[in-house]
């Protein structure tokens, strides 16, 4: 999937967490994670977004997280939702199926 | 099909915005949360509340509670990726508002039953709470409540009514008195459970103590909060009392006994037990062990 | 290297510190050892007055040199501003390398201690806890020398053991006289009890008063008599009176809390103990208030009056005493304005010395006569320690206050937190720093249930008065897994070895050692 424009999910609420994707093209993955609990839980939270980008099949994105302390289905909603803005599709649905 | 047994004391609305109120709402005393699209979701949000549910049940279901999901109207642009959605998560029910007719209910049955079979569950395994809140929901209640299997429940919401009615909100609600008895009469006559509103001020405990007390004098099996702040309040008015579980024990007990003697009808103090009968002490049982009430020596330690 | 009783390894040695490690609260054993005091015989003033004319020339009058050692109270709170000013004078006078050992440190900003640790004013500090940029800064390696973190208990034990002896005592109070009688219970910036600060003012080698409220001879009421203070300064402030009655208490609305509130008040109610002129120390946590409230409907709905409560006095315990509900009220700080009224105006409402509350060597202190204690804490382990230092990812978070005193001492010690907060889970395997043993707590009460120890010593009871109730028992690894299904397995964070803090016991044992974070 391509990504079309940068776009933002998620509130910097306790508990929620801000994710901020752009367009990175030619340039690869850019992930940076800041985190309220990055010591216990950064590289967790790193897995799952490149999880998630990975299942959209995107390679080349900059990504920014800002956490306030989201447990990991939050992290993985608000990455769906920023990449789903950001290109301009809805979710597929269907593909849950599989 | 036989009718489940399930707790409908509380449904305790949660937004499908906010992630911490989603974590916190497993831990209250409520029988049903209410996991919201709707209402408490700006329209600009919509998507990523469907996505915040869809993942907050895929992946932290609570365990001992009844999930629902409120999608949006009938005729907004939002239901129908709302239901791709909300049949994806599973839920004990979906819970429809301001539904006015049989044919609303029904179209909507058969799109849950399109996504139930392509995603591989039971083709009406979802069941269906209709939110009565307005005039013409109100007359059309029993259609309503008789128009699905699916249909389990209706839940009555007094803001929408009021203002389809020009009527004024008061805290006596006076002015939801009849809507109240009409959706009980059609929920009796439909074998459903009636939801009634919910009472607005969370400060008001007192208020909504002699609210909740109507609703449980009128005949309705449970109540809808707004806030956690409400819940244990409601449940009090809907746990059976020490003389009630004790009237089911001896009604189940008695059943039992009939099964055992392989007899066809049981009668218990001079009168029959049929189905209605013995379904409501199971209901009050289920009632007084959801209130944390030890029954016959049972022990919740371990 | 050693193991201490709740399996912490210690060295046998910290720098000069030698460590003797936890043996378990039966391990106590009594001492005959004479009480340590810095006071000195000290002749009246020849001018009729102690009243010195700035903070500078009372420093130069206490003869106060490198590496002696200062204290402070810390019952103004956030609202503090008589530390910064000392400490800002003894920079001035050039003096360095001075042991800082206030009864706990505020977190007080502009100047922060911060900054007198960097140049060098104070090398080491001794205290009940370090929070904000202070703590932040230790456990990064600020200091060479460790921090001594001890319980409310364990400071006048230490001083009066020796372990920890005072050269000068900076008092701030409300009031004052020239003659140095002094208090904390009137004048613009009262805080009420003064009760931390009387192991200092009768062991220091020199007391200098802070006042900003100089009263008519004599100061009534006088919590801190004349013959025990050298010298008074009149300064222009103090303190911040928002700040000082603010930060501790506050009432919760949060849902969740108010749940685990008023689970507490129903486990109090539902033990045999719950009974006429029983005693009880909530705290002043937003739990702890909201719980102190529920407490008052029970003991109303079932007619029981309490003989006393005890440590910091907060508004609505005060609202209880009102009513009639407890007969006494012992306090060794008052949390808010109300409290700290409250003492000046009902003979049955006191200010008692912090030694009385919880020194176990003073021949046996009040928190002995509790019925119930209500811990608040940051995490608790499946053996039942609990940590109220130091958050999950290495930061520093809080004082030990007198929450491991209180665990020893009250019959029922029950602590109170959410088993999640944020990703963060609050029962855990082994908690990141013990402050209070596991053997002493006898229960925790959580949003997702009650669980009793069972090496407690009145697990049995407890255990028989909790299955009458319809109060949901668990088990505390059901607690642990369960939050830990909600935010995965936390990393463990990773520790040089170098040790920063050292957390002692009521008994002066090391019950664990903080090291530096890694980053």
């Amino acid at each position: 999937m391509q990504l079309k424009h940068p776009a933002v999910a998620g509130t910097l609420e306790s508990s929620d967490v801000q994710v901020t994707i752009h367009p990175n093209n030619g340039m690869g993955l850019d992930i940076r994670i800041e985190s309220i609990v990055k010591a216990q839980f950064g590289d967790a939270i790193l897995e799952t977004v490149e999880e998630v980008l990975a299942s959209f099949g995107i390679a080349e994105a900059l990504v920014r997280i800002n956490d306030k302390g989201a447990l990991d289905w939050v992290i993985r909603a608000r990455m769906q939702a920023a990449i789903c803005r950001g290109a301009d599709c809805s979710f597929d649905w269907k593909g849950e199926d599989a | 099909m036989e009718q489940r047994v399930s707790l409908k004391r509380t449904s305790l609305y949660v937004s499908g915005s906010s992630p911490a109120n989603i974590n916190e709402a497993v831990f209250y005393n409520e029988d049903c949360i209410v996991y919201d699209l709707e209402d408490s979701v700006p329209t600009s949000e919509k998507d990523t509340a469907r996505l915040i549910v869809y993942n907050a049940l895929r992946y932290q279901r609570p365990a001992d509670k009844y999930v629902i999901i409120r999608v949006n109207g009938i005729y907004s642009e939002f239901l129908d990726e709302d239901l791709e959605a909300s049949v994806r998560a599973r839920p004990d029910a979906l819970r429809i508002p301001k539904v006015e007719s049989a044919e609303e209910v029904q179209k909507i049955s058969a799109k849950v039953a399109e996504i139930e079979s392509q995603v591989g569950i039971e083709v009406g395994s979802i069941e269906l709470w209709c939110n009565i809140e307005s005039y013409l929901g109100v007359i059309n209640a029993l259609e309503i409540a008789s128009a699905d299997p699916r249909v389990v429940a209706l839940a009555l919401g007094a803001e929408d009514y009021t203002a389809s009615m020009k009527a004024q909100r008061t805290k006596q609600g006076l002015e939801m008195f009849y809507a109240r008895n009409a959706l009980l009469i059609a929920c009796r006559a439909a074998g459903v459970d009636a939801i009634d509103m919910v009472f607005s001020d969370i400060d008001d405990l007192e208020g909504l103590r002699e609210d909740v007390s109507m609703a449980r004098n009128l005949g309705f099996d449970g109540k809808t909060a707004i806030h956690p702040r409400q819940i244990d309040t409601i449940n009090s008015f809907f746990t059976p009392s020490k003389k009630e579980i004790n009237y089911a024990l001896r009604v189940l007990a008695a059943v039992e006994e009939g099964k055992r003697l392989n007899k066809g009808a049981v009668a218990l103090d001079g009168s029959m037990i049929d189905k209605p009968v013995e379904l409501r002490a199971l209901t009050t049982i289920a009632q007084a062990r959801a209130a944390g009430i030890k029954i016959g020596g049972e022990n919740h330690a371990g | 290297m050693p193991v201490n009783a709740v399996g912490r390894e210690l060295p046998e040695r910290i720098g000069n510190y030698l460590v003797k490690p936890y043996q378990g609260t039966n391990a106590l054993e009594p001492t005959s050892k004479k009480v340590v005091s810095n006071r000195v015989l000290t002749l009246r003033p020849a001018s009729g007055s102690k009243v010195v004319d700035t903070l500078e020339q009372a420093i130069q009058a206490t003869g106060l040199k490198n590496g002696m050692t200062i204290s402070f109270h810390h019952s103004f709170r956030e609202g503090d501003l008589v530390v910064g000013q000392v400490l800002t004078a003894i920079r001035n006078l050039g003096i360095k390398n001075l042991r800082f050992a206030p009864s706990a440190v505020v977190n007080i900003k502009n100047p922060s201690i911060v900054d007198f640790v960097r140049d060098g004013t104070i090398t080491r500090i001794e205290a009940s806890g370090i929070r904000g940029e202070l703590g932040d800064a230790v456990i990064d390696g600020l200091m060479e020398e460790p921090v001594i973190l001890r319980t409310h208990g364990a400071r006048p034990r230490a001083i009066e053991a020796g372990e920890l002896e005072i050269d000068v005592a900076f008092i701030g109070a409300s009031a004052a006289d020239e003659y140095g009688n002094a208090t904390g219970q009137i004048g613009p910036n009262a805080c009420g009890a003064l009760g931390y600060s009387f192991i200092d003012v009768t062991t220091a080698g020199k007391v200098v008063i802070i006042t900003d409220n100089m009263v008519d001879y004599p100061c009534v009421p006088a919590s801190i008599s004349q013959q025990y203070v050298d010298y008074v300064v009149v300064v222009e402030q103090i303190g911040i009176p928002e700040k000082i009655g603010a930060g501790a208490t506050r009432m919760t609305r949060n849902p969740r809390d108010l749940m685990i509130a008023q689970r507490i008040a129903d486990v109090i109610a539902a033990s045999r103990l719950f009974k006429n002129n029983f005693s009880f120390q909530t705290g002043a946590g937003s739990i702890s208030i909201a719980c102190t409230n529920y407490l008052a409907d029970r003991m109303e709905e079932r007619g029981i009056k309490a003989s006393f409560a005890l440590g910091g006095i907060t508004a609505n315990i005060v609202e209880m005493f009102n009513k009639g509900l407890v007969r006494v009220l012992e306090g060794s700080q008052s949390f808010d304005a109300v409290a700290a009224r409250a003492i000046a105006e009902h003979p049955n409402i006191l200010e008692i010395d912090n030694a009385v509350y919880s020194n176990m060597y003073g021949k046996g202190c009040m928190l002995d006569k509790l019925n119930f204690g209500v811990l608040t804490a940051l995490e608790i382990d499946v053996d039942f320690n609990l940590n109220i230092l130091t958050g999950s990812s290495g930061e520093m978070m809080g004082g030990l206050g007198g929450g491991p005193d209180v665990a020893s001492g009250a019959d029922i010690s029950i602590a109170a937190l959410p088993i999640v907060r944020g990703r963060t889970p609050s029962v855990v395997n082994k908690v990141f720093t013990i402050c209070t043993p596991g053997e002493t707590v006898a229960m925790v009460v959580t949003e997702a249930g009650i669980a009793l120890n069972p090496r407690h010593k009145h697990y049995e009871m407890l255990r028989e008065d909790m299955e009458k109730t319809d109060l949901k028992i668990v088990s505390i690894e059901s607690l642990r897994q369960l939050a830990e299904s909600f935010t995965g397995k936390p990393k463990q964070i990773e520790c040089t070895d170098k040790i920063v803090c050292i957390v002692e016991y009521r008994d002066g044992t090391v019950i664990d050692v903080i090291r530096q974070i890694k980053r």
